[in-house]
Formats: C-alpha cells, sequence, structure tokens
C-alpha cells in the first residue's frame, strides 16, 4: 500500500483529504507537544515524512482527537472546511494565548468522481511541503512566549453557513488574540487543498 | 593601517608550546566594528505584519548593514525549502486594508497626528501605534475590518469546547524552559577529577567580523600546528608554535565572505569554501598560494571535509560534491541525499565513512565505494532521530565505528551511533544548542561547544557520559571548536568575536612516561611468554 501510494503522482479529492487530515493530526501533536500543553512523557515517537515527531501516548486525548479528525476528513472532501484554528488558552481565565491558524483553499473545479476528477502531482512533493511546515512548527518554540500557566487546547473550524453542526460540534466566536503578533509560516498544496500556516500570539508587554 | 587582526589576550601563565608573542601584523583596510555585525543565524525574523511593535523587541532586533553577506536577492530558496527559518510573507497582511483603514483614520486625526510625532510616549501617540498595528494586522477585532474579511460569512465551530483533556494535576510546563531560563548546571553534576583542568582561557584571540552563522564552519586546526580561521571575507592562519599571523586570502568583492576552512590531513594545503559556491585549495608555504579553484556547487559550501586526496564539500542546497583534486575533472560524485543545507561534514578516522549532518535534522552516513573512489551515492544509513539542524560530527578516535553527533537548539542531544549497525547507541541531553564535538584519546573524553544560555564548552567523560567539567568564557555562543595535533588544547570560536584557547586535556609528562615505561615492560613480558610457548 505505502509503495503503491509513493510512486503515484495523481491524486483525488477523497485522497488529497486524507493527507490533509494526517497532516493535521501530526501537526496538532506537534504544537501540543512543542507548547508544553501536555507533559512530554505522555507522547511517543512515530517517523513520518522523514522526521521523528512526536504523538501522544495518551488515552483521554487520543479519543478526544480520532473523533475530531474523522469529521475534518469528512468536511475536507465535501470541501466545506475552510480554515482550522488550534487555540491555546490559559485553564484559569480562559484568556487566548496562542491562535495556530491553517486557512484551507480547496480547489472548486475539482469533482469527486468522473474526468476532473484528479490532479497531477506527486505524493513525494507533498509530503516534503508538510514535513517542511510541521518543522517550522517545531521550530517556533524559540520565538513564541513561554506558556507559564496551565493551558488547555480548543479546535476551531470555519466552515460553511448552511453546514450542520454534528454532534459534540457547538457555535463558537473566534478566539481572536487582541495587539497579537503573527507570524507567517510556510504553506503547502496537495493541488487540491492549498494550507496556508500561520501563528498569532499574545505579545509580551 | 596597520591593526592588530588576531590579537592575543591579557592572560598571564606562559605555555611551553605557545609562548611565544604575537606579532603586530598589516592587514587590509576593513575595520570592525560590533555595531554592524550582521546576523545571519537561525533566529526567526518576525513577518512585516509586526512593523509597528514595540521598541523593547526592536533593541534586541536585528541589526542591518552594508556589507551584510546576505544570500543572493535571486536566490529563491533551496531544494525543496529553507528549511525552518521564518521568511517574511506580505500576502497574509492585508495591505491595501491595511492602508484604507489607515487613510481613513488619519483623515480623522491629521491634526492630531502632526502635533503628537515629537511627543514619542503621549497618549494619543499611543493610540495611534495601537490602532495602527491593529489595521496592520488585517483588521483583527476591528468593527470596519471584519465587514470586508472574506470569511465574514463563515459559521466557525468547536469542537467539545473546552473539554480537551486536562493536563494531569501538578503538571508544570517545563518542557523548554530552557530555553528561556538559564539554569546553573548544579557543581555537584560535575564528576572530580585528579587532573587539573584549567577554568579560564590560556589565551584570547580577537576576531573581528567572524560570521555569527551556525551553518558554516569558520576554524580548523591543522596537524602542522596552524589555526586557519576565516573572518567574513579574508582567511587567516594563526602559527601556533611561533605565534606568528599570516593573511592568507582576501576577498575583493566585499559581498562574498568564506563559508568554510579544511586543513588536508598531512597540514599541507587548505581547502577555503566560499559564499559563491567556490572551493579554492591553497598551499601556505607557497610564493602563490593559490593552487586551484573548484566548482562544482551553485550557493555557498557550508562544509568540507578530507580523506587523502579526496575532497568532499557540502552546500547550502543540500548537495554534497567528492573532488579528486588531483585530477581537472575534479568531480568524481555528486551526493543528493540531504533536501537542505549540509552544515556538518566527517570523513572517519580510517576512510572508510562519511559522515554528513544537514539542516533537515538528518544524519546520513555514507560507506565509501567499492572502486575506491568516493562514496556510495546512496546513503547506508539515514538517521533522523534529532530534532534540529546537526552541525557538530566527531568519529571516535579508538573506536572506529561511533560517531557523536549534536543538534542544534531545538534537540539539545548529543547522540553516538554504531556505524556498523546504523543506531543509535547513546544519547545524552546536552541543555542547549550543540555546536563542536571534539574527542580526546588521551583522557577518553568528549568535548563539546555549546550556544545559549551559558555558551560554554563541556567535558564529557566517555563513554558514562559525566560531565567533567564546564569551560566558560564566551559571551556569546560557541561556533566552532578544534583540538591541537597533540590534543592538549583546544581552540573555540564564538559569536562575540574572540578565539579561545583552552588546555583542558594536558598531560603530565612524568605520568605519561611511567605508563609509558609500564607498558613497554608489560609488552616484553608477553614478548618472552610468546617465545617460551613457541
Amino acid at each position: 500500500m505505502a509503495t503503491e501510494a509513493a510512486t503515484r503522482s495523481s491524486i483525488s479529492l477523497k485522497g488529497s483529504a486524507a493527507l490533509v487530515q494526517e497532516f493535521f493530526y501530526f501537526g496538532i501533536n506537534s504544537i501540543l507537544y512543542q507548547r508544553g500543553i501536555y507533559p512530554a512523557e505522555s507522547f511517543s515517537r512515530e517517523k513520518r515524512y522523514g522526521l521523528s515527531l512526536l504523538v501522544t501516548n495518551d488515552d483521554k486525548l487520543k479519543s478526544f482527537l480520532d473523533p475530531l479528525l474523522k469529521q475534518i476528513e469528512h468536511w475536507l472532501s465535501c470541501r466545506l472546511l475552510k480554515r482550522l484554528v488550534v487555540v491555546i488558552l490559559n485553564v484559569q481565565n480562559k484568556e487566548v494565548l496562542e491562535r495556530w491558524q491553517f486557512d484551507i483553499e480547496t480547489d472548486k473545479d475539482v469533482t469527486e468522481s468522473g474526468a476532473n476528477s484528479t490532479r497531477e502531482k506527486s505524493e513525494k512533493v507533498i509530503r516534503q511541503e508538510m514535513s517542511d511546515v510541521i518543522r517550522q512548527i517545531t521550530a517556533s518554540v524559540t520565538f513564541l512566549p513561554l506558556l507559564e500557566q496551565a493551558c488547555s487546547f480548543d479546535v476551531l473550524i470555519y466552515t460553511h453557513k448552511d453546514t450542520e453542526a454534528p454532534s459534540g460540534w457547538s457555535e463558537s466566536d473566534a478566539c481572536i488574540i487582541e495587539d497579537s503578533q503573527e507570524v507567517q509560516l510556510r504553506s503547502f498544496s496537495t493541488s487540491v487543498h492549498k494550507v496556508d500556516t500561520k501563528v498569532s500570539y499574545k505579545a509580551d508587554i | 593601517m596597520n591593526y592588530r587582526g588576531i590579537k592575543e589576550s591579557t592572560n598571564k601563565s606562559p605555555t611551553s608550546k605557545l609562548s611565544s608573542k604575537l606579532a603586530e601584523f598589516t592587514l587590509g583596510s576593513r575595520t570592525p566594528h560590533n555595531l554592524s555585525r550582521s546576523r545571519v543565524g537561525k533566529t526567526p525574523s518576525k513577518t512585516t505584519t509586526t512593523e509597528q511593535h514595540r521598541s523593547k523587541s526592536v533593541g534586541r532586533g536585528l541589526k542591518t548593514r552594508s556589507l551584510t553577506p546576505s544570500r543572493n536577492p535571486n536566490f529563491s530558496g533551496v531544494g525543496n525549502g529553507g528549511g525552518d527559518r521564518y521568511i517574511p510573507n506580505r500576502s497574509a497582511s492585508q495591505f491595501e486594508l491595511g492602508h484604507y483603514l489607515l487613510m481613513n483614520q488619519n483623515s480623522q486625526n491629521e491634526s492630531m497626528l502632526n502635533g503628537s510625532t515629537s511627543a514619542p510616549c503621549s497618549p494619543s501617540k499611543a493610540e495611534y501605534q495601537r490602532k495602527m498595528r491593529e489595521n496592520l494586522n488585517g483588521g483583527v477585532s476591528n468593527v470596519n475590518a471584519a465587514s470586508v474579511g472574506d470569511l465574514s460569512d463563515c459559521r466557525i465551530l468547536a469542537y467539545q469546547k473546552g473539554q480537551a483533556p486536562q493536563a494531569p494535576q501538578g503538571f508544570q510546563n517545563q518542557n523548554h524552559r530552557v530555553l528561556y531560563s538559564v539554569r546553573a548546571v548544579p557543581s555537584s553534576s560535575c564528576k572530580k577529577t585528579l587532573r587539573h583542568i584549567p577554568a579560564a582561557p590560556e589565551r584570547i584571540l580577537d576576531a573581528p567580523e567572524i560570521l555569527d552563522d551556525y551553518y558554516l564552519n569558520l576554524l580548523d586546526w591543522s596537524s602542522q600546528n596552524f589555526v586557519a580561521v576565516a573572518l567574513l571575507g579574508s582567511v587567516y592562519l594563526w602559527n601556533a608554535a611561533a605565534g606568528t599571523i599570516q593573511l592568507l586570502v582576501e576577498l575583493e568583492n566585499t559581498t562574498d565572505f568564506v563559508s568554510s576552512v579544511s586543513w588536508a590531513q598531512d597540514g599541507n594545503y587548505l581547502a577555503v569554501g566560499f559564499s559563491t559556491g567556490a572551493t579554492g585549495l591553497y598551499d601556505p608555504s607557497r610564493e602563490n598560494t593559490l593552487l586551484r579553484m573548484m566548482d562544482g556547487h551553485t550557493t555557498r559550501v557550508g562544509s568540507l571535509a578530507w580523506n587523502s586526496h579526496l575532497l568532499t564539500s557540502g552546500c547550502r542546497s543540500g548537495e554534497i560534491v567528492h573532488h579528486d583534486v588531483r585530477m581537472p575533472n575534479h568531480v568524481i560524485a555528486t551526493l543528493s541525499g540531504h533536501t537542505q543545507e549540509v552544515c556538518g561534514l566527517r570523513w572517519s578516522g580510517d576512510g572508510r565513512h562519511l559522515a554528513s549532518g544537514g539542516n533537515d535534522n538528518l544524519v546520513q552516513l555514507w560507506s565509501a565505494a567499492m572502486t575506491g573512489q568516493g562514496t556510495d551515492t546512496v546513503p547506508l544509513y539515514t538517521l533522523s532521530d534529532h530534532l534540529a539542524a546537526v552541525k557538530a560530527l566527531a568519529w571516535c578516535p579508538w573506536q572506529p565505528s561511533i560517531l557523536a553527533s549534536g543538534g542544534g537548539c531545538a534537540d539539545r542531544t548529543i547522540r553516538f551511533w554504531n556505524v556498523n549497525t546504523g543506531t543509535c547507541t547513546m544519547s545524552t541531553d546536552a541543555g542547549s544548542q550543540v555546536s563542536a564535538l571534539v574527542w580526546n584519546s588521551e583522557y577518553k573524553e568528549l568535548l563539546s561547544g555549546h550556544g545559549y544560555p551559558s555558551n560554554q564548552l563541556t567535558i564529557w567523560r566517555y563513554p558514562s557520559m559525566t560531565r567533567v567539567q564546564e569551560l566558560t568564557g564566551h559571551t556569546q555562543r560557541i561556533l566552532n571548536a578544534a583540538a591541537s595535533p597533540c590534543g592538549e588544547f583546544v581552540m573555540s570560536a564564538g559569536a562575540d568575536e574572540s578565539l579561545r584557547l583552552w588546555h583542558c586535556f594536558k598531560v603530565d609528562e612524568t605520568q605519561k612516561k611511567q605508563q609509558r615505561q609500564a607498558t613497554s615492560t608489560r609488552k616484553d613480558v608477553g614478548r618472552s611468554i610468546a617465545q617460551t610457548i613457541r
């Protein structure tokens, strides 16, 4: 399966959604590890994109992330997801400290099946681009302010107005940080989905 | 213009080997000025959206200068990406919107703005700056902007808001505290030794305009006791025995710089890598020192390694090239295993393996080719355990299959690899960026050079990896370190524009003589036994 995937050079909407979902899995895990939201001991190494990445071992966290990611993959394959935001907030006063924003642009012409259902881009190139983004997330600890207090996180998504909210999902505000500093990270594209990454954080005042 | 380019310090303890005076010498017209030092390191630069940010961060921000050896403006990234550097991207900042909002604001309070230019901290100015910042940030938290934003008709959903599992009680986020706070290593963690290691450097040499760039290799010590150091566009040789200084290379073009130096094993030839991608071969003993220029790369050559007549060079694009320096067509092979800048390159002592470390966080091991020319073009092992760029690489002199490698500031570990099996045999958290590794066979110890927070050299006992001593003195991170041919001295180059000479592996002559006698008698005994058996 793996070798078959590596040699393929065209990508469908479904395949792209799966790839982007996988990226979010490793991306969210990397953020949680790098920002120290959970203890380092609860993470284990997994090799992906030619990097050693850390993913959580914690069963509770896993059972939180799994349905979330499944839903995200569904939305991705329906072209409904416009933005995903990982918000890091102070547990005590609910103040938003960091906001990792992934803007998703979906190719409007691609169809689920038929003649116009695939795009030409090899999986190897896509994974390389993803690894560049993940590496930047890892390196961001050098400039992001230290999170001194106990922190938690939320995942927000921006979707189309008419989208049904499945169970577990509820309306939310945008959790914007006032007077924030922003750093734009790299982007990647599966040629079906294009994902821009940006982190904004509360400036040290 | 007469000028002390590499100047000796005032440290008074004389040494037998390095006691001669350091002569004053002449240097070109370039004057070092600290103010204009540029930073090319891994420091992330903020995006332009934060142009307005406070003077606090501006104060320690980047200083620019006309001579900055920055990369070529036409350079469009390395290979598949320039690594984890932050390149400002204006596309995200909605400049037009910001400008529009700003102009609106201006027309309303023009008079106020005109009056406030001279008062840096007046409340109105602060208010103006706040507005400006909001506007530049694409109108976040701004009512006007919300209607213009492209995602205004979206529905925002949160998954189980506030229900994310809590971190265990009592968990404190100390994961990266080391990056922010100085933590003194408790003295008890340093194991007591019988020998005396001087805590202060034997001498300090000035190294004006040494480039503070983690990815370059600017210092090497030859087997004939010459130290080569690259200071921006020139290479100086310091004769460690006589204390004299020689200017070997000086580039005419001020935008170019020297990116790496490496002595051949016999110490007769010096290879110099340039920012242009060329590699020069020099013989300091000749009148006309330049022997030949070799191309092969498109961007700067950050690392070099010799294996008899074979010179291996690593480049910013991630390519590694083997040059046979005797042949007119010098390029033997090109290895493209790395996707980003190669900053560490070392041949093993027996010449059977090449280790390379890159900004793609990989260590790759290459085995020498069967033909005896260069290496195989496919890496023997690709080791991805480091979490940051790998610059420091060193082969163990007494165990040829052991390689030590050190990671950058997101990794901070020293790892040991068995090249026969490709496995990581040991890993130690060094607490800060590792920029250099030097083995010592006399004491079976390892010396590592570090960056923030302590900028120290640490001596480790191998294989127990207990700390023997910390040598502090550099005020900024250590960039490179090299051992003298006798092994007793180590020279470290710091971003504080100084070279420090440490006598940290001092050998007690009388003790050594006794040891030598003891081993020789033991050998004699062995020989006689062998004879009787026969």
